[in-house]
């Protein structure tokens, strides 16, 4: 009950007149950059930090609930309408979505895109409401040697289980550690990295790294292989549904719910794998399994719906224990840290205010947003159209800004400069960006938790594994970094070398988003209940043992399906990833590198 | 040699590899010029962290140079407007890069409507826009928009520069 009263405060907060404003101009903001092309939540968020500088912290978290769900409802009506999605989440929902807006049913995709986020969004905040504080009481207890451990989860997780490539993932996290580092030590004093530079004394501000690694970099990136003729975007009026569309909707939104928030409040969250196992789902249980690939409702019904909920569930190890486990939550924790609120467990005694007002706005904010995007629809297909040229140099415009206003001082400038040409370097090179962002948030807060437990067991070694807690975090990792390792062992001598000639010969110019998005066509059907036999034969000979997780685009999507019955996240996606190798070089026709639906359409054949 | 030469052909990537030893070899450096003797607290000093940090990068530059040289390759970003088929336009991003940089000599000089507005306009000109009179009059009622907005209305500091006391 005493949440439900905290609850009940929140709203209070959150109701009057001046907070609610923030709210409203928090989602039109927040949808009206998510929309844009090229410009995902984690950007829209880092982007619009600015603009809350001015405000009071609660203002300010009010708003940016708006903005976080506006950027997130954004990014799919981007995906939907433009085919290609501005993120790795919204890359299911593009495939049926945009399949349905071809066959001139945009308006039932966005409509029921739309009400299953509300859905979605619903339940995940109620869930949020439930487990965060019951998580606070658990994380209060625990010490600075179990703080130390799951945030060394949160580093290998977010590194070796969703990037395509360990080796590279494993360099952008060192690259942010490193980044983290810059400034003086906390407490020694002593400078590190500074390079006798004084402005560098303080360290690089999370926000002008946020915004450089995915504002700067990716306006740079796009402008060297700027598309020549824009993409097509497909009209589309308002947003309605009839009632067979709602009876086909309503059960892929609580299916996608379901999945959608355990995988977002796990440390190697993400909304990836949940919104493809929502899609298998629905392909399964549909009565309408012949419309997949043609535009079927469930298809963007449930992964929408997971998509959402994920994020909602991004919130609970954000909020409770300060761990952001994706792009999102990261910037939203820079935000945090810029009015040197430290988001954790003491958050929610200290800032009891504060955060009951954010959540009770995650609510408003997703109730707003209904409000606004089904009529509105129409005025956001439109933002799709605007002028590449205009699109990024205003990106670039406003990252400058954002990046003046932390310190008011150029030599931000210069810094975000230098960090948004690592950010079109890793772009180039496949480095994701996710771990260089999360190692530069958590690396000193790990620093910090580390030399503390270092503190109370004098220097033993030991005290770094003084609690069954701590232990069982390192066994999983243990378990997640030597599963190549481990399962290469026990498949030994009976691959086919066929894999390595076929991936590195693979299509140079295809990323890991389409990639994603033309294999899942093919997988959902008949393909996982195969798989024990269908795959003894053809495993790869694992002479290299980065190989397998390292340049299979694929890998999102090969190792999803696995996943349905297993408890522990990470350990299927290690096994599976090295599996998917034995199968790229079966797939010739899958020309990854092509947009969705024509593979999607083909795909559907077997 | 000419095998070497053969396989380090197409291998940009190496550059990768490159970068994080350097970095790995700066972080060290940095490391060993921190005094730990009297300024530690606790068992654990300034310089165990970036140690670590360092040694890292420095595997991960061996690792990534082993991985490339057998045929790995990292896939380069995808997106809605990216077009992968032709090589990387070099004089865009040059061009975005000198934008980039007037703003930022210019912003304490002339202030933000003006060096905002050079920013703008030279970006979109770089990306290929060539309205001679709509993009300048875009780039300036953005920067004018974004101070008023910024400055006046949330108080955050972006200065007016020469046209202080105009705006």
């Amino acid at each position: 009950m005493d949440t439900l009263s905290e609850l009940a405060n929140g709203f209070a907060t959150a109701l009057t007149p001046t907070n609610l404003a923030y709210a409203f101009v928090g989602v039109l903001l927040g949808t009206a950059v998510g929309v844009l092309p090229g410009i995902g939540p984690a950007m829209t968020v880092a982007l619009l930090l600015p603009l809350t500088y001015g405000l009071d912290p609660t203002a300010a978290f009010i708003m940016f609930a708006g903005i976080f769900y506006g950027g997130m409802y954004g990014g799919s009506t981007t995906s939907i309408l433009l085919n290609t999605p501005g993120e790795s989440s919204s890359v299911i929902t593009a495939i049926e979505g945009n399949l349905m807006a071809r066959r001139g049913r945009a308006a039932q995709a966005l409509a029921t895109a739309a009400i299953g986020s509300f859905v979605a969004g619903l339940i995940g905040t109620m869930l949020l409401v439930l487990l965060a504080p019951t998580i606070v009481e658990f994380a209060v207890r625990i010490g600075a040697a179990d703080y130390l451990a799951i945030m060394v989860l949160a580093f290998v997780a977010v590194t070796a289980v969703l990037g395509a490539s360990r080796i590279r993932g494993f360099a952008s996290l060192a690259i942010g550690l490193m980044i983290g580092l810059v400034g003086l030590d906390p407490q020694t004093g002593q400078q590190r990295l500074t390079f006798g530079i004084p402005q560098l004394a303080d360290g690089i501000d999370v926000v002008v790294v946020a915004v450089g690694i995915f504002a700067v970099g990716e306006a740079l990136w796009v402008a060297a292989h700027l598309r020549r003729r824009p993409a097509e975007v497909i009209p589309v009026g308002r947003p309605w549904m009839s009632r067979q569309d709602w009876g086909r909707s309503w059960k892929p939104w609580l299916r996608g719910t379901a999945l959608g928030f355990p995988f977002g409040a796990l440390p190697a969250g993400g909304a990836e794998i949940p919104t493809f196992l929502s899609y298998v789902t629905e392909k399964r249980l549909s009565k309408h399994p012949e419309e997949f690939g043609k535009g079927a409702i469930e298809g963007v019904a449930g992964p929408e719906a997971s998509n959402n909920a994920s994020a909602a569930g991004t919130l609970v190890p954000m909020l409770a224990l300060g761990l952001p486990t994706n792009a999102t939550a990261a910037v939203m924790l820079a935000a945090f840290q810029q009015y040197g609120i430290q988001p954790g467990p003491l958050l929610f005694e200290r800032e009891s205010a504060l955060v009951w007002g954010l959540i009770a706005s995650l609510f408003i904010g997703n109730a707003l947003l209904l409000v606004l995007n089904l009529p509105l629809a129409p005025a956001w297909a439109k933002l799709l159209q605007i002028p590449r040229p205009y699109l990024y140099a205003g990106i670039l415009f406003f990252a400058a800004v954002g990046a003046y206003a932390v310190n008011a001082n150029p030599f931000d400038l210069f810094v975000l400069l230098v960090i948004g040409l690592l950010g079109f370097a890793m772009r180039r090179y496949g480095l994701p960006v996710v771990p260089a962002i999360i190692g530069v948030i958590l690396g000193p807060r790990a620093e910090q938790q580390m030399r503390r437990a270092f503190q109370l067991s004098n220097g033993e070694v030991s005290g770094l594994f003084n609690s069954p807690l701590a232990i069982a975090v390192y066994v999983i990792i243990a378990v997640v970094l030597l599963w190549p390792l481990v399962s290469r062992l026990v498949l030994r001598g009976r691959r086919p070398p066929t894999p390595v000639p076929a991936a590195v010969a693979g299509p140079p110019g295809q990323g890991p988003m389409p990639a994603a998005h033309a294999t899942e066509p093919e997988q959902p059907a008949g393909r996982v209940p195969e798989r024990p036999g269908e795959r003894a034969p053809e495993q790869p000979a694992g002479r290299v043992p980065e190989r397998p997780g390292e340049r299979m685009p694929e890998q999102p999507a090969g190792r999803v399906p696995e996943r349905t019955g297993e408890r522990v996240p990470e350990q299927p996606g290690e096994r599976v990833a090295e599996q998917t190798t034995g199968r790229v070089p079966e797939r010739p026709g899958t020309d990854r590198a092509q947009a969705p639906p024509p593979g999607a359409s083909e795909k559907r054949g077997d | 040699m000419s095998a070497l030469a053969q396989r380090l052909q197409g291998r940009s990537e190496l550059g990768v590899s490159a970068l994080l030893l350097v970095l790995g070899v700066v972080v060290l450096v940095d490391a060993a010029r921190i005094p730990t003797d009297f300024t530690q607290r606790g068992p654990v000093g300034p310089a165990a962290v970036p140690v670590v940090v360092g040694v890292a990068l420095l595997a991960l530059a061996v690792l990534l140079a082993l991985d490339v040289l057998r045929g790995g390759h990292g896939e380069s970003e995808t997106g809605e407007d990216v077009d992968l088929g032709h090589g990387s336009d070099w004089r865009t991003v040059l061009l975005l890069i000198g934008a980039f940089l007037a703003n930022a000599v210019l912003i304490e000089r002339v202030g933000w409507p003006i060096s905002g507005a050079v920013l703008f306009w030279g970006a979109a000109y770089a990306l290929g826009s060539r309205h001679l009179l709509r993009d300048p009059l875009i780039a300036v009622v953005l920067s004018v928009l974004t101070y008023l907005v910024f400055a006046r209305g949330l108080g955050i500091g972006l200065p007016a520069g020469v046209l202080e006391g105009i705006l």
